[in-house]
């Protein structure tokens, strides 16, 4: 495939405009030494149909059409239509960063619609318009907080997504803050345990649902970030919302969440965005693009990236933090999303899912062959313990056309026979009786 | 003459359209017994509704065609937007990240359901591995800012194993604003060095400020001149002499294609932004991917997971002594569909081509409004150059920013101003190579005509742009009454 | 434009001393170069501020400068009014727009080393 309509004869036309006979002329300053002396050792191109059947080849080896109750931070909710004919116009996803507001007011009112929505499931005042992910949002918060407090350690519950933990630990690595985990008890945050280390840190740091899909006492846990002077941090569910209680309203001062699930695919895991949302007297302190509403020289309204001195290419080394991009176009499928199902459809959706999730449970438990995690009560997404081997219990699932749970075994020794289990509203009743018979048939 | 309508609706938003009990997506009956969410969730149970849009589906159609409308994108014409490479999208890769295949899988499925997603990844890491120079690659990182930092650990890992405690990063002052960003938030202090009169890093400056805590220098190469530094040997040798490592900021890698790799420039570890150099899309903002590639002794330092090669198959693996994870799972995967798919198809040869056009329309713009234009450093560039409006300043007090804001009533979004610092006025223009000559040359018209209306009538650039759907913005108001988020009118806020 | 009773700095700040009460702002050339204001960050009553030392950022839409106190001393009053109305920079650097007034341990040694407006006015058009 060749993507350059310049012509040979047009090229010649303009190195002569150039003033220069030949292309490599224009390539002198680089050293003799460092030059490739080789072509690219990679294949020649390919034509268009013969690279649509290697990629169409390639999608076939991954298994598809599986019955899916795998879950931990990707979530496989049905996508409307509408959701991806918007996000695949052109005018969307050709278009760069909103530097020049008067020819990219779709990108900005786009951004506006997403900050207030994720401000309306939040309960928060200002939503940026989104980091990477929610693990970043996560990091980014823990960083935020210690800039608004001044202080450096930061306290992350257990329940916390494994994977969110590490990258917290990693982004602690440039000694810009310090982690410590508290512990659980039977799927939740221990408070005792959370309280005593919350001393003298500059955040809390909790997931509710958690990782175990538990419910966590939110309230309580803000609470203690609040008495120890600390921000409570809290990282939601963004469709758990739909039934669940902002966390803005049980004392959160920044709420991340993973927004997959709003109107974007699983892709393997990638990409999704990061919610990040915060209480106003924060805004200074937050990372990453925010759009806000104005005026034009004629009093019509308009939007524009704004607060920019935040942020790195103002602010450079005291920026709040070094993100540049946001994941605009995975933030327009989950304001189309949101937009689509509404209050009422988001409710419905988590209902659906959580009593799917209630009816798996009971009916696993009921094949002897699994063993209660936790006895919190938990939304679309429950532990159990295997009576076996997880491994072989997948593979013989998956041969049976299911992706039977995430081994959360994976993620820590500890939680080895450990299962996460995880419904949507895709999940019907016939599904689950199959699973749940074929399961109990191993 | 712009490429955006005028538009009736202007401002509306989705919250201000459809009655209240308007739905578009009914989710299904529920087919098992329901939960009671007071037994389920206790107090966890919302008291109130989220106050989100209610619409139907053909005013969610509606609202979006005309917000896409005010949308200026690469489709829609010209886009020289310097550093960020706006090349043209190919459509293959739209439709082959949405392959149920690609789309629909989950990243904890068990991996012999995976096996042609890793095989993608592992023939992309192999390939940027080739360009780079650099054997060792993670996809993970899910954007050039988020590369730079991945990397910066990396390097800060490594010092740390030899028990060598380093604490300064040397950047050079024409850097993007992300370097210094990445420097403060890895823990370490930056130390700027100058350019020198041929707008490459002063050798004699970087000796002065070389020393024992240095971790490492953070360089574009072509930098953000767009001018390939011809010492750029001698700087990675000092610095390796010192002690420290060579970090590459890939943002302009479309430059070098089959020229110069930045492992043989002596670099040791590197960032590939994919949604410049391999044509995926922009987003409006993102998502895009910054891959990370390094040298084979930091190859163990690398974030988890990389895909490894075992036997017939390929496996997700951590390396031995990992930094630890960047972000969850295994990175941007839909934008490394895209970027496998354009670098498959265009092939090695290709890319050769890409890279030497970017650099011949980078260089015939440039020939053609030097004249008009200043441009500060006058050597060859690569793909992309600096002009200063400075000229028109001072004559006419016409403003870089007023030249880029007309250029909008010619129908071209204006090129990246303001940027480097260290030129005054500055207009950073970058073609790429997907651009025709007679596009090349309509640009130029358009300049070269704006530069006789600033020095006719001044006050016509002041006031641009005239045929958008808005005309400038009032950016200091933004600031001062921050409007960023909707509310009910019953609870709009006093102070408006 | 550089009012004769004050004394100016080289990064562009005035001070005017009244027994041993210096108040701070910023010159008009000042506000001029740096456009609308939009942000004035001060720091707290009680704080100590060093001659030559940071005390506080002045923001436009697309760029943030770090304030230089040119006395040292304990700030004993800021301008709230800044708050809301930053603009007041702008549209009156020596009266309403002044940033913070600062008790001077040596009223008689404070002002030492400051440029007089012909100096202040002389070192502007060379910087221009």
């Amino acid at each position: 495939m060749r993507f350059v309509p310049v012509t040979c004869e047009q090229r010649e036309r303009m190195l002569a405009a150039i003033g220069v006979s030949s292309v490599d002329e224009l390539f002198a300053p680089i050293p003799a030494e460092a030059r490739l002396d080789r072509p690219i050792a990679l294949p020649d191109g390919l034509s268009e149909v013969e690279l649509a059947a290697e990629l169409e080849a390639m999608a076939h080896e991954n298994a598809t059409g599986l019955v899916s109750f795998a879950g931990a931070g990707c979530y496989d909710h049905y996508v409307p239509a509408i959701v991806d004919a918007v996000v695949s116009k052109p005018a969307f996803f050709t278009a760069y960063t909103p530097y020049q507001p008067e020819v990219s007011q779709g990108t900005l009112q786009a951004i506006y619609e997403y900050q207030s929505m994720v401000c309306a499931l939040t309960g928060m005042d200002v939503a940026n318009a989104s980091v990477y992910d929610g693990a970043t949002a996560l990091a980014e918060a823990a960083l935020m907080a210690a800039r608004v407090t001044k202080r450096h350690r930061v306290v992350v519950s257990e329940t916390v997504h494994p994977e969110w933990r590490e990258v917290l630990r990693t982004y602690a690595r440039g000694g810009t803050i310090e982690v410590v985990e508290a512990p659980f008890r039977d799927g939740v945050t221990d408070l005792d345990g959370l309280s005593e280390l919350a001393a003298g840190s500059a955040a809390v740091l909790v997931a509710s649902p958690n990782f175990f899909g538990c419910v966590e006492d939110v309230r309580a846990a803000c609470s203690i970030a609040h008495d120890a002077g600390a921000l409570a941090v809290v990282a939601a569910d963004p469709i758990m919302l739909g039934v669940m209680e902002a966390p803005g309203a049980l004392g959160a001062d920044i709420v991340v969440g993973e927004g997959q699930a709003l109107g974007n695919p699983m892709s393997f895991g990638g990409p999704g965005l990061g919610l990040f949302a915060a209480r106003s007297e924060f805004l200074r302190q937050m990372p990453g693009r925010i759009v806000g509403r104005t005026l034009d020289a004629e009093g019509k309204p308009g939007f524009v990236l704004t607060m920019q001195t935040r942020e790195q290419h103002i602010r450079r080394e005291k920026a709040t933090s070094n993100i540049c991009s946001n994941h605009s176009l995975n933030a327009l499928a989950a304001a189309v999303y949101l937009s689509a199902v509404g209050a009422r459809g988001l409710e419905g959706i988590a209902r659906a899912s959580i009593a799917k999730a209630h009816y798996l449970h009971d009916a696993l438990l009921a094949t002897g062959r699994f063993e209660p995690f936790s006895s919190a009560s938990f939304a679309r997404e429950f532990a159990l313990r295997y009576q076996g081997d997880v491994a072989a219990m997948q593979a013989a699932m998956l041969q049976r056309g299911y992706v039977a749970g995430v081994h959360a075994g994976r993620f820590d020794e500890r939680l080895s026979g450990v299962v996460l289990f995880a419904a949507t509203e895709k999940r019907t009743r016939a599904q689950i009786d199959s699973f749940v018979k074929e399961v109990a048939s191993l | 003459m712009s490429a955006v309508r005028p538009d009736r609706d202007l401002g509306r938003l989705i919250f201000e359209i459809g009655a209240p009990e308007s739905t578009c997506v009914v989710p299904p009956e529920i087919d098992v017994p329901e939960t009671d969410l007071a037994s389920a969730l206790g107090d966890a149970v919302r008291a109130e509704p989220p106050r989100l849009p209610h619409v139907t589906e053909v005013e969610i159609a509606r609202h979006y065609e005309r917000l896409a409308g005010l949308n200026f994108g690469v489709d829609t014409g010209f886009y020289p937007l310097g550093s960020c490479t706006m090349k043209y999208n190919p459509r293959i890769g739209e439709r082959a990240c949405r392959l149920d295949g690609f789309a629909g899988i989950h990243p904890y499925q068990p991996e012999e359901s995976v096996q042609g997603a890793l095989r993608l990844m592992h023939r992309l890491q192999e390939a940027l591995a080739e360009l780079s120079g650099l054997p060792a690659v993670t996809l993970q990182p899910a954007a050039g800012a988020h590369g730079e930092l991945t990397g910066l650990m990396v390097i800060r890992a490594y010092h740390e194993s030899r028990g060598d405690v380093r604490r300064r990063v040397i950047i050079p002052d024409s850097a993007h604003g992300t370097n210094p960003a990445t420097v403060a938030m890895c823990g370490y202090e930056v130390t700027q060095v100058r350019s020198d009169e041929r707008g490459g890093v002063d050798v004699e400056a970087l000796k002065a400020v070389l020393g024992p805590d240095v971790a490492a220098i953070m360089l574009t190469n072509p930098n953000t001149l767009g001018l390939f530094d011809e010492n750029i040997l001698e700087v990675t040798r000092l610095v390796h002499e010192a002690g420290a490592l060579a970090y590459y900021d890939g943002a302009n890698l479309n430059a070098i294609m089959g020229k110069v790799r930045p492992g043989d420039m002596g670099f040791d570890a590197v960032h590939i932004n994919l949604h410049k150099t391999f044509g995926t899309p922009h987003g409006g903002g993102g998502p895009g991917a910054g891959p990370v590639c390094v040298t084979d002794t930091l190859a163990e330092f690398l974030p988890t997971p990389v895909v490894v090669q075992e036997g017939d198959g390929y496996a997700l693996a951590r390396p031995a002594r990992s930094i630890g994870r960047m972000r969850s799972f295994a990175g941007n995967f839909g934008v490394l569909v895209r970027a496998y798919a354009y670098i498959r198809g265009v092939g090695g040869d290709g890319l050769a081509e890409v890279s030497e056009q970017a650099v011949v329309s980078a260089n015939y713009l440039m020939a053609r409004l030097k004249d008009v234009f200043e441009v500060p450093y006058e050597r060859s560039c690569m793909h992309e150059f600096v002009a200063s409006g400075a000229r028109f300043r001072k004559k006419h007090g016409v403003r870089t920013l007023d030249i880029a804001k007309r250029l909008l009533d010619y129908g071209v979004h204006p090129p990246t101003v303001y940027f480097p610092l260290i030129v005054e006025e500055a207009l950073m223009i970058e073609p790429t190579e997907t651009e025709s000559l007679e596009t090349l040359d309509a640009f130029v018209d358009a300049m070269l005509a704006i530069a006789k209306e600033a020095e006719q009538d001044p006050d016509l650039l002041h006031g641009a742009p005239y045929t958008t759907p808005v005309r400038r913005l009032d950016e200091a108001r933004a600031v001062k009454e921050p409007d960023l988020a909707w509310r009910p009118p019953s609870e709009a806020r006093t102070s408006e | 434009m550089y009012p004769a009773d004050l004394r100016y700095d080289r990064e562009h700040e005035w001070v005017r001393l009244d027994g041993d009460v210096a108040t701070v702002g910023i010159t008009d050339y000042a506000q001029d170069q740096l456009g609308e204001v939009v942000y004035v960050d001060l720091p707290s009553v009680g704080d100590e501020v060093v001659a030559g030392d940071s005390f506080g950022e002045i923001e436009s839409v697309k760029s943030v400068s770090e304030l230089f106190s040119p006395v040292s001393g304990e700030i004993i009053e800021v301008n709230d009014a800044l708050a809301d109305s930053p603009e007041l920079v702008n549209s009156s650097p020596y009266e309403d727009g002044w940033m913070i007034k600062v008790r001077v341990a040596d009223p008689d040694a404070a002002l030492d080393g400051l440029m007089t407006a012909d100096e202040y006015e002389a070192f502007v058009s060379e910087e221009a």
